[in-house]
């Protein structure tokens, strides 16, 4: 299964994920992580810009990620019961 | 309500200093993330899942509409223009950025708030009665007390570094307005038989993995020493309290392990030593602080009855007003659990709109209770009718007070990083299955409580129907508990049989509702009533069999 | 990864070597003590020393009885969430201990003011401070809102007279 990159920025606390060679606020624009993880987390968690780093696993293709955990998806989208709140990175409805 | 001096002001101030230079420090990375985090959390700022969650103190839920103006301010300047009300009177920011935090915090100060230890394992805010000040059934108001309490737990050097949170509640009447025995100290007002004022010292109770209800350690300490038997429990507690293991950490296990006896008999000689060493405060500082507690210039004149013609006016009355201890005034309640919104969430123009009725009508004062509502105490009767007219206008006039809709429900799985489970939904769902009011009034009083995890900041273990989120091989999934009350007759609800998900947790609600309405002795007797007569097993049948 | 706050467990920590070297921070005026710092259970056991080191989980009430012939107790951080020690720094003000307290090993500038206020007059920290930052620290309060071991006047005092 497919692991993406997430974490918090730390001066907002938005919700990231890792593009390659950035982060980005929309999911889509995350990469498939593969060996290199754990030494990516280890480096960023000692670099302490990026608050809770973590890997996570999705379903779906790039440009089309799913977390497969709800509480991962309302982290991609925002809170189910406030759907204009949603950031645009993905729709409250697959919540 | 309390005023701040110079000397409040000036360690306010001094604490924002404090912080804004860790944040900056904490930016140029000169301190890691692991030893920010207690800093932070002392001043109530933590990690969510979708941005920085400020929880600011509503101390002991009092507040002024100058204050509450502030709030409405804060939610439109720095997060997404509204706000959730905590089961601790608190009030609670989901989008905050901590770059801005330190602009927030001055604006806070301004009116006199703070965000400090609404965290952290550390001594937490004072809750109190909603109805303090007003109710008839009163002692005396408790919030002088509390405020006494505040004072003594900002920033007390020897109690900032806890085996966990601590959570202290005062009342000041035999009912129980804000579930003393759920909390690590739980202090009731009372006379003596010379008809001196002191307290009764519950200590050990509360809610989340290992509920408990709080034991009397103390029948009676005089309110001239409840300062110093505070410091001597918290002594106590900080040797002893274990550290081992984040879930048994609480004063309840302490309790429970070294049984009340032995506890009480430490405690006692701990305060032997702390009582003669001056640390209670003197009688002038309790006068102070009371006279501004002193209740507003009631109108003897004010007419006692109301005109109750409009009908959705009377059924509001009827529902969400209490009766006030002076004759022509009466408290409101005001309702945050509108049909579809979010339970305890207020827009920013909601507060505002509170601000202003409260400035008109309820003598600047406004109260926040645990269940999530509001409260105006001191209305005047003949005010009540333009009162509900601008509650109505702002979408706050919902009559549902402590009926089937008034759900507390924890933010849960949909704001929450510790949530198994999404609460807020649940709530809803239940409550849409009893829009109707008539069938809401029938069914009478009923308290639900959600809670998304196991630390339960939805109170569930205190509810008549309680809910617990919990996480079933990666799905959310609902435990079912009955008979909880966080009144003055607290007992704590028990799992009624397997849990269910989502769908299935509504329709056992409404099975439940529904064998209550076919059980019931009579349309007066409470849900409550009917499961402590009956027991829990007719309930369990009507959820489980067939 | 959850945050998990502050639900950190402390309890069996390692604690840091013992540490004869003289503090690098003090606040007392007279020479510091320069002995080996004994462990309680040595202590109690009757060895001759005028310093004792107190564990998170240690009485600090069992040196009460031998407060006369003691000159320093260093109190034993191993990790600086475990509040236990000001606790034992207060009570041995309470009971008259005039002589140095210290706190040893994970103690972090943020904590000196209370630290300072429970009791403690030097500090070996496992990691050096800033001196400008512990300065800063120190002279942050004006007023305290509660009696500690320090003499403070709390609030109420200066309200009242």
């Amino acid at each position: 299964m497919p692991r993406l990159l997430t974490g918090n920025r730390l001066e907002t606390g938005d919700v990231l994920w890792w593009t390659g060679s950035d982060w980005s606020p929309l999911i889509r624009d995350a990469v498939a992580i593969g060996d290199e993880g754990e030494a990516l987390l280890a480096q960023l968690i000692a670099a302490e810009r990026i608050n809770d780093p973590a890997l996570i696993d999705v379903t779906g293709e790039p440009g089309n990620w799913l977390p497969t955990t709800t509480r991962e998806r309302v982290r991609a989208s925002g809170p189910s019961v406030r759907a204009d709140l949603a950031r645009g990175s993905l729709s409250t409805d697959i919540i | 309500m309390y005023r701040y001096d110079q000397y409040d002001q000036a360690i306010v101030d001094a604490r924002v200093a404090e912080f804004k230079d860790q944040v900056a420090r904490r930016l140029r990375n000169e301190i890691t993330e692991d030893q920010f985090k207690p800093l932070r959390l002392m001043n109530g700022l933590y990690l969510q899942l979708h941005a920085y969650m400020l929880r600011v103190a509503i101390p002991y839920g009092t507040l002024s509409s100058r204050q509450m103006r502030m709030l409405a301010h804060i939610a439109r300047k720095y997060d997404r223009d509204y706000g959730h009300f905590t089961t601790r009177q608190n009030i609670q920011y989901n989008w905050i950025k901590l770059e801005q935090f330190a602009d927030l915090l001055d604006d806070l100060s301004k009116v006199e708030m703070h965000a400090f230890q609404t965290s952290g394992n550390c001594i937490r805010n004072i809750s109190s009665d909603q109805f303090a000040g007003a109710a008839a059934d009163e002692v005396a108001d408790p919030r002088p007390y509390a405020e006494l309490l505040r004072q003594w737990s900002t920033l007390h050097p020897e109690f900032s570094f806890l085996p966990r949170k601590f959570k202290i509640a005062v009342i000041g009447s035999d009912t129980d307005r804000a579930a003393i025995q759920l909390h690590d100290i739980g202090l009731q007002l009372r006379r003596n038989d010379a008809g001196e004022l002191g307290f009764r010292v519950y200590v050990g109770g509360g809610m989340g993995r290992t509920p408990v209800i709080g034991s009397v350690v103390r029948d009676w300490i005089p309110v001239g020493q409840f300062l110093s038997y505070c410091e001597a429990i918290l002594r106590v507690y900080n040797r002893y309290g274990r550290r081992d293991n984040i879930y048994k950490a609480r004063i309840k296990i302490l309790v429970n392990e070294l049984g009340v006896e032995e506890f009480t008999r430490q405690v006692e000689a701990e305060w032997a030593g702390l009582a003669p060493l001056g640390l209670d405060a003197p009688q002038a500082e309790y006068d102070r602080i009371i006279a501004q507690f002193a209740p507003p210039a009631f109108d003897p004149a004010a007419p006692d009855d109301l005109d109750l013609s409009d009908p959705d006016f009377a059924v509001w009355v009827k529902q969400n007003v209490h009766p006030h201890k002076a004759p022509g005034y009466a408290i409101a309640t005001i309702s945050l659990k509108p049909k579809r919104g979010i339970p305890g969430d207020a827009s920013s123009a909601q507060m505002d709109a509170v601000a202003d009725l409260a400035e008109r009508y309820a003598h600047d004062e406004i109260r926040v209770t645990h269940s999530q509502n509001l409260v105006l105490a001191h209305v005047k009767k003949a005010d009540l009718y333009a009162l509900w007219q601008g509650l109505d206008a702002a979408g706050l006039a919902t009559p549902n007070l402590d009926l089937v809709s008034d759900i507390i429900a924890c933010p849960g799985m949909d704001y929450c990083t510790l949530a198994n489970a999404r609460s807020i939904p649940i709530a809803q769902k239940i409550a849409a299955k009893f829009e109707d009011l008539e069938t809401q009034r029938d069914i009478g009083e009923l308290k639900i409580k959600v809670s998304g995890c196991i630390n339960g900041c939805g109170h569930h273990h205190a509810g008549h129907i309680g809910i617990l989120g919990v996480d079933k091989k990666g799905e959310e999934a609902y435990q079912l508990l009955l008979g909880g009350s966080g009144a003055e007759d607290a007992t704590l609800a028990k799992i009624l049989g397997p849990g269910f998900d989502e769908n299935g947790i509504v329709t056992a609600v409404e099975k439940l509702i529904g064998f209550y309405r076919s059980a019931r002795s009579g349309p007066q007797e409470r849900f409550l009533d009917t499961y402590r007569r009956l027991g829990p097993a007719p309930f369990k049948e009507a959820v489980y069999a067939g | 990864m959850l945050d998990n706050q502050d639900q950190q467990p402390v309890a069996g920590a390692l604690a840091p070597a013992l540490d004869d070297t003289p503090a690098r921070l003090r606040f007392r005026d007279d020479a510091p003590f320069e002995s080996p710092i004994a462990p309680l259970a040595d202590f109690l056991a009757g060895g001759n020393f005028a310093a004792v080191r107190i564990d998170p989980g240690e009485d600090v009430r069992a040196l009460l009885p031998h407060l006369g012939r003691l000159k320093l107790v260093e109190i034993a951080f191993p990790k600086f969430r475990d509040g236990r020690g000001y606790s034992s720094a207060r009570i041995l003000r309470e009971a008259g201990f005039a002589g140095e307290i210290r706190a040893a090993g994970d103690v972090l500038v943020d904590q000196l003011g209370f630290m300072r206020r429970v009791g403690f007059d030097s500090f070996a920290p496992n990691r050096p401070l800033d001196p400008a930052v512990v300065a800063a620290t120190l002279a942050r309060y004006p007023f305290v809102y509660m009696k500690a071991a320090d003499g403070l006047k709390p609030a109420w005092a200066l309200r009242h007279g």
